[in-house]
């Protein structure tokens, strides 16, 4: 699978200019960065703009609110049960605080609702750690070398990355906890990249103003997916349901979160779980393919958590936008959709067109590489074509080793380098074929600063919550996120459930509600979420499939 | 995202002994999933990196086990193989916060790392080619760096534990190693300390809630002229302005 002979001419014309750039960026040169007008310019190619893309919401808490269809599909949906078939006086398990989804958020905020005392499940869809957090590649900010930089400047480039329109309260807290999170991993145990005196080595990342981005190779999120979840696996009161996804809330009588409707994906049976507390930490929405775009996500991305918060009456915040990662692999096929971490970029990889010609400074924000990406393919003509049919530009890593010395693309990007060794392509000595894909849930559930929902003892951390990124995240700010937020929901939850002393009946009148506006909005019924899990069985072989009726993606 | 796009040559290819043609560009999950298979587990990431989807797999006439992760190896044709959803292994409850950076904290918690016989099982079959018999070895040596070092890549898949004979848990070991060097052997970050110090002593607070209170036309002049850091600097490089610092 190495390139094709033609791929391999086109190559030719990179390497021509690839002395030149290389020497551009030794001398202190940079491509011109962008004024915000010249962005705000370039984000009609951006997929987010593309009115056509999106409907407004016929029911809901956040009704007439536009997002793509893809998330209007799943919310204007019916229950996977009939609410009225559910008996919920029978309880099947208790606990102080039940978290929704086991990755970075959920593992961290089970770990602080430990610390401060409660007792906790968390339920998960797939295996704990089966999650976005563990693909994260690149970082995780913060500011710690407090010489060049501060709180200060992480929230002018969180702020300015999101357009001004993340929730000052929530990005304050991001940005004045982030050091005592990167302190609580490395207590733990991370295995941070560093210089022999411990010094932690940081790099910028798009729209960053300054090299605050930590990082543990480029597994940064699995690292510290694997050391919280180990951490986790010690504490006798965090108890970790697997293949269980959560499908409704239970509310109580008096409206507040007391509990969950539990399914179990293999024998297919439901339960109730009764909490103090629910905290949703379900992640993003990248198996939902966002306008047919291919993606970076985990099997599990569906946005069962904006499901499950919207149906109880939680509103949307910022959902209109969705993340779309610059690079993402176009070719070999096999790897279609693979995150090429933002990394690349930040140690000096450009991003070029057919005729080796750098089109944009590589430290633009995401959403504005991306848009330059698909105006260079689709507009200017000057994408590169793979044997498949689809289009991409070239990502130049091997403009690494050349700035940085032999062996820096192998050392640094191990994952990377075995990965297309396998595929029979050396990337310290040629580029790899980009285009950008889905990546982020930038919106989601509206909190405020202590992960409160307008529901009362019902929380929510990480991707599946709004505000925080604005309408744009940052490379590096969604670890980040997961592990302050998380934390601070775990903290807040576990105080709640101390304080909850009687216990009112529970309730699916919610959904019920839901439904007589479903009925009334004309929703189909064959239309049922959540997702739970994407469906890619060959639409040949669903034909064959007589026997199941689906509901969505399980029968 | 459809698979019925590619109009590539079918294999056959056998899952648990079952014939299936499948196109041959495709790897072994999107080839299970082409033929109707729907995973419940045995599929996580899809990226190579969480461990879900462990496969062992035979070609016909070989007698060699090989392996690989089903989201990152292509099919091959009459492959016969299967994936490990699950494999049960011992893993050893500890506080960490009790945990003394010496080999004899391993040895305690894992006894059984002793019955290794340097069969290089775990490392024959690791598809993220991680020397794991070199790990382990060097842990029986005392070498907890090393051994952090050498296992940075694992992905905690439990092929290695799935063969090997001594039984012994290598990747929670592993896992355990790295937490120590991390925490305990791994010189600490003086300037994370000196941050988590100065934030919490308050230090910021009045210039951050000073962006807080901002209109947008302030915030984006703010914003566009701030000082940026240029790119091929090394540690030493300060900015202009130390105002905000």
């Amino acid at each position: 699978m190495s390139y094709t002979p033609e791929l391999k001419v086109l190559i030719q014309n990179v390497e021509m200019t690839r002395s030149a750039r290389v020497a551009l960026k030794k001398n202190g040169g940079e491509f011109p960065m962008m004024s915000l007008p010249e962005r705000e310019a370039m984000l009609r190619y951006h997929p987010d703009y593309k009115e056509e893309g999106r409907r407004a919401l016929a029911v809901g808490p956040s009704k007439g609110y536009r997002v793509a269809h893809e998330f209007a599909d799943i919310l204007e949906a019916w229950s996977r049960v009939d609410p009225s078939k559910v008996d919920i006086t029978n309880i099947d398990m208790a606990t102080d605080v039940l978290i929704i989804g086991a990755g970075g958020a959920g593992t961290s905020a089970a770990l602080l609702a430990t610390e401060n005392g409660a007792q906790v499940i968390i339920a998960t869809k797939l295996r704990h750690g089966d999650a976005n957090t563990m693909m994260a590649e690149g970082g995780i900010q913060a500011a710690t070398k407090i010489k060049k930089d501060s709180p200060y400047y992480h929230y002018l480039d969180a702020m300015g990355g999101g357009h001004f329109k993340g929730d000052p309260d929530l990005i304050y807290e991001l940005v004045t906890k982030a050091p005592d999170v990167i302190r609580w991993l490395e207590e733990m145990g991370m295995m941070f990249d560093k210089f022999p005196d411990g010094t932690m080595k940081s790099i910028h990342g798009g729209g960053t103003s300054r090299k605050r981005m930590l990082s543990a190779g480029d597994i940064t999120g699995a690292e510290i997916m694997r050391t919280i979840r180990d951490e986790a696996r010690n504490h006798e009161n965090i108890s970790v349901i697997e293949f269980s996804p959560v499908i409704e809330l239970l509310l109580d009588e008096s409206g507040n979160c007391a509990g969950a409707l539990l399914y179990n994906l293999e024998t297919e049976e439901y339960f109730i779980i009764r909490a103090k507390a629910v905290i949703l930490a379900t992640g993003g929405c990248g198996r939902l393919h966002v306008q047919g775009f291919m993606t970076t996500n985990h099997y599990g991305a569906t946005a069962d958590g904006l499901v499950l918060g919207y149906r109880a009456g939680v509103p949307l915040h910022l959902l209109h936008t969705v993340q779309y990662h610059p690079t993402g692999a176009v070719y070999p096929e096999q790897a279609e959709g693979l995150l090429i971490t933002e990394k690349f970029r930040g140690a000096g990889a450009n991003l070029v067109n057919i005729k080796g010609e750098q089109f944009v400074n590589e430290r633009e924000p995401r959403d504005i590489e991306s848009s330059c990406c698909i105006r260079e393919c689709l507009e200017r003509g000057l994408g590169v074509s793979t044997p498949t049919g689809r289009l991409g530009v070239w990502l130049d890593s091997p403009m690494i080793d050349m700035l940085s010395g032999e062996g820096t693309v192998q050392q640094n990007f191990p994952g990377k380098y075995i990965l297309f060794k396998r595929y029979g392509i050396d990337i310290s000595k040629e580029p790899m074929l980009i285009y950008p894909t889905l990546h982020y849930q930038n919106g989601g559930l509206r909190i405020d600063a202590r992960c409160r929902t307008n529901i009362p003892g019902l929380y929510a951390a990480g991707e599946v919550t709004g505000g925080v990124h604005g309408e744009n995240r940052l490379m590096g700010n969604s670890l980040l996120d997961i592990l302050v937020f998380g934390r601070i929901a775990g903290r807040e939850a576990a105080a709640y459930s101390h304080q909850v002393k009687t216990e009112n009946n529970l309730s699916l009148n919610h959904v019920k509600a839901f439904h007589r506006e479903l009925e009334k909005a004309g929703i189909p019924k064959e239309r049922v979420s959540p997702m739970l899990l994407p469906d890619y069985t060959d639409p040949e072989v669903r034909k064959r499939q007589l026997t199941s009726t689906y509901l969505g993606t399980l029968r | 995202m459809s698979t019925t796009e590619i109009k590539t040559k079918l294999i056959p290819i056998y899952v648990m002994g079952k014939r299936y043609k499948v196109p041959e560009t495709l790897t072994i999950m999107k080839a299970m999933e082409y033929a109707g298979y729907k995973f419940i587990r045995g599929c996580g990431c899809r990226g190579g990196i969480c461990g879900a989807c462990a496969t062992v797999y035979r070609k016909t006439g070989d007698y060699k086990l090989l392996s690989g992760l089903a989201c990152q190896t292509v099919v091959e044709p009459n492959m016969y193989l299967t994936q490990i959803p699950f494999y049960p292994a011992n893993r050893a409850v500890y506080d960490f916060n009790e945990i003394e950076p010496v080999p004899e904290e391993i040895f305690k918690l894992y006894p059984e790392i002793f019955r290794c016989v340097a069969c290089n099982a775990c490392t024959k079959v690791c598809p993220m080619e991680v020397d794991m018999m070199d790990v382990i070895a060097n842990l029986k040596r005392g070498n907890i760096a090393r051994a952090a070092e050498l296992s940075f890549s694992c992905i905690q898949c439990g092929l290695c534990t799935s063969r090997c004979m001594g039984e012994l848990p290598q990747y929670h070991i592993a896992q355990l190693s790295r937490r120590i060097y991390g925490s305990l052997i791994s010189p600490r970050a003086k300037h994370l300390q000196e941050a988590v110090k100065v934030i919490a002593s308050g230090k910021y607070e009045e210039c951050v809630r000073s962006l807080m209170a901002m209109d947008e036309n302030e915030l984006r002049k703010t914003y566009q002229s701030r000082e940026m850091e240029p790119e091929m600097t090394g540690e030493k490089w300060v900015p202009e302005n130390k105002k905000y610092l």
